[in-house]
């Protein structure tokens, strides 16, 4: 009933873990040819690889594990894919029902521990019932909002037979769905948008779930409007387009900040005003009116206080808004932030002989020509891989955002890579998080998985390191660690590996990486006490940007540039 | 901080009730009472739930449970035109001296006397916080034993109301 299930769904790929309440499904499992399991080391892989495949290719992914600890391995990847919105289903054995309530063994509630953090999960009770929740899981997973979803089925459930029924639809009459937008307020938003003097995007992870490129693209150069993007958003709008200005944030784009504190109109779509991207909210785009456009209509007004809700499909109320948008053009407003841009050359790779993690990153842009898909793990790593990539190939970077979960980067690669068998797909990870997941290295040879890994290893937990050194008196406790030979780790999982030590040879590393068929592993020893900038400080507002201390003179001028600003009268 | 009254329509399910209260409980707040029953329609539950909050809260509550694939509708009817009725048991100490003057206290109050003790009575009541509240209030000298009350039902006035299923019934 399962494997059929997840036939009529166009499943190709589980990613899974065998166990005793799961055994019935594994004995099934070569009846269908069609359905490939990956074996992981670890559950937790298996919900980060579904993650990863749900991301890269835009299909539901899947994982599966047994009961109990199983199940409770799975809790991290399925909260990582609620946080970013990545439509996953986890398939969890459960004891016997006669044994539910009764602490059997491998017995645990994961349907109440999964309820906060899957979109709806069910509990199997009836085999009968099996190709309706399937159906249910999968619509619900992909539709809307996507979200991960949880189908828990007792062992003995597994085994008894019943009529299999696939239904065509489903019939969910308490499941709300919002896609058109409302007419009025797209017609106001269009208004706003009309008499904006500097108007500002700000594209998030909605754009790309909503393959709403050509439309995005077609707003910002019929009305002239610059576009900055969340960490999630990286992509939604080609990198090198002349009136993209890059990530905003904590660690983003210095202009794109400034750009942000400047603007009189902010349209915000698919992105949820997470306070790792506006900083401190109060001061969040202080001359601005919002226009907020997002599929979820609880993200409407959370965080931040909205002129213009519009609940819909990103794609959808692009198409009616851009009908009602006249073009004209900003060319002050886009100049003032040329002119930030020039100043604050936030990507600015210092010359040095030293190796630095900046200059890695951008080696690797440069001899995958921008075509790879990027995935990271998070901490530095993860902001040098948003900073010093150009990210023109849509959806090409795949990051953990919301939750933030170090050791997401060697599992979400590879399930990127099974789910683009033709891109090339580079993790690139901290020393920190590569060790958390490390195991599924056995996966990716057993596999034959071609992931081209790049370490940006410094010794230390990087990130944390950082907060240390700027606000902890550089007090750093529990952050020095130490890892094991990584080449002599990748050789012994049976993958080749190179160390490099040295700038120059950063090139030819990647390049060897990249002409070897199948999987490889760079230890990049980077600098070790290299920072991420800019940054803004925490509690702080977009404004107060810390960047590299050499342009600390220049930021005063910016700031009063920015205080020299016209306040909104529209 | 205001006092919000929120109704939900949701499906009898096993779990949906600790579903809408753990969302509750992320977000911080104390609810007042929760009062559960059947509803005009086959497998609905009919929720109301009191809860204080600012506002803008509540409403961020009441978007998030209906976003919950098993809540088929939640409105704040705070500031509907309501009818909202709790019913509450007390029972309260007597001696033969009182026990008159309590009967007469519960007449005035159009309680019910639903048991007579040696030394207790236990009256039935009916209505919105308020009048229990007085009530209570005026019981107190004589020394109350046990309460137990329902939290408050509501429903708007008139017309077809906040949450009605007529939609979904037709279907």
């Amino acid at each position: 009933m399962v494997c059929e299930s997840l036939v009529r769904e166009g499943v190709e790929v589980i990613f899974g873990f065998p166990g005793g309440a799961v055994l019935p499904f594994f004995d099934t499992l070569p009846q269908y040819p069609h359905l490939r399991h990956i074996l992981v080391r670890h559950e937790q892989g298996a919900a980060h690889a579904a993650d990863g495949y749900a991301r890269a290719t835009g299909k539901v992914g899947v994982c599966l594990a047994t009961s109990g600890p199983g199940a409770a391995n799975l809790v991290t990847g399925i909260a990582n894919a609620h946080l970013d919105s990545v439509p996953i289903i986890a398939i969890t054995g459960q004891v016997a029902r006669p044994f539910i309530g009764k602490d059997a063994f491998q017995e645990i509630d994961i349907t109440g521990i999964t309820q906060p953090i899957t979109k709806h999960n069910y509990l199997v009770l009836d085999t009968a019932s099996i190709p309706r929740i399937f159906k249910e899981a999968f619509y619900l997973a992909r539709t809307g909002r996507p979200g991960p979803l949880l189908i828990d089925i007792p062992r003995d459930v597994f085994i008894e037979q019943a009529e299999f029924h696939y239904p065509n639809k489903v019939d969910l009459p308490s499941f709300k769905l919002t896609l058109e937008g409302h007419p009025a307020q797209i017609k106001n938003a269009a208004e706003l948008i009309n008499e904006a003097q500097r108007p500002l995007i700000i594209a998030g992870r909605g754009v790309i779930i909503s393959g709403a490129y050509a439309e995005l693209k077609e707003l910002v150069e019929k009305a002239q409007i610059p576009v900055v993007t969340t960490l999630l958003g990286i992509s939604s709008l080609p990198e090198s387009h002349a009136l993209s200005y890059g990530m905003i944030g904590m660690h983003g784009m210095a202009y794109a900040n400034f750009a942000v504190n400047g603007a009189d109109l902010i349209i915000a779509i698919g992105m949820r005003f997470d306070d790792r991207a506006t900083a401190k909210v109060s001061a969040f785009a202080p001359h601005a009116r919002v226009i907020h456009i997002d599929i979820d209509p609880a993200e409407i007004g959370k965080n931040v206080r909205v002129d213009v809700p519009i609940v819909g499909d990103a794609k959808a109320v692009l198409q009616k808004l851009n009908k009602q948008v006249t073009p004209v053009q900003h060319i002050e407003w886009v100049r003032q932030l040329d002119d930030w841009r020039r100043e604050h050359i936030s990507t600015n790779i210092r010359d040095t002989q030293k190796l630095l993690p900046q200059y890695v990153i951008r080696q690797i842009y440069e001899v995958t020509k921008g075509e790879a898909i990027i995935v990271t793990g998070v901490g530095q790593n993860q902001m040098w891989a948003a900073q010093h990539y150009w990210y023109d190939k849509p959806n090409s970077f795949i990051s953990s955002g919301g939750l933030g979960t170090m050791g997401f980067e060697l599992p979400a690669a590879m399930g990127a890579k099974v789910g683009c068998p033709d891109d090339t797909v580079w993790c690139i990870a901290g020393d920190g998080g590569f060790q958390m997941t490390i195991q599924e290295l056995a996966t990716i040879v057993q596999e034959k998985i071609a992931v081209k890994i790049a370490i940006m290893d410094n010794g230390y937990l990087g990130m944390v390191r950082q907060w240390q050194e700027f606000f902890y008196r550089k007090h750093y406790v529990a952050t020095p660690l130490t890892g094991p030979d990584y080449v002599k780790i990748a050789e012994a999982y049976g993958l080749p590996g190179l160390v490099v030590k040295r700038k120059e040879e950063v090139v030819p590393a990647i390049q060897r990486a990249m002409e070897t068929k199948g999987p490889f592993l760079i230890d990049f020893k980077i600098e070790r006490e290299e920072n991420v900038y800019p940054m803004v400080p925490p509690g702080a507002s977009l404004s107060e940007v810390l960047e590299e201390p050499k342009q600390e003179a220049k930021k005063a001028k910016i700031a009063a540039d920015s205080a020299k600003l016209p306040v909104s009268n529209i | 901080m205001t006092k919000h009254t929120l109704v939900a329509l949701v499906e009898d399910k096993p779990g949906v009730l600790n579903e809408m209260a753990s969302l509750f409980r992320r977000r911080g707040f104390n609810i007042e009472s929760i009062a559960v029953g059947h509803s005009e329609a086959p497998n609905l539950s009919r929720m109301t739930i009191v809860v204080n909050g600012a506002t803008t809260m509540v409403e961020q509550v009441r978007k998030q449970l209906d976003k919950l694939i098993d809540v088929v509708k939640v409105s704040d009817i705070t500031e509907d035109d309501i009818v909202a009725r709790e019913l509450a048991l007390i029972k309260v100490k007597t001696t033969s001296s009182t026990r008159s003057e309590i009967i007469e206290i519960a007449d005035i109050f159009r309680a019910n006397i639903i048991d007579v003790g040696v030394d207790s009575l236990t009256i039935e009541i009916t209505g919105d916080e308020d009048k229990i509240s007085s009530l209570l209030n005026l019981l107190r000298g004589f020394g109350i034993r046990e309460i137990a009350r329902t939290g408050c039902i509501a429903m708007t006035r008139g017309g077809s109301g906040a949450s009605s299923t007529e939609k979904r019934s037709k279907k």
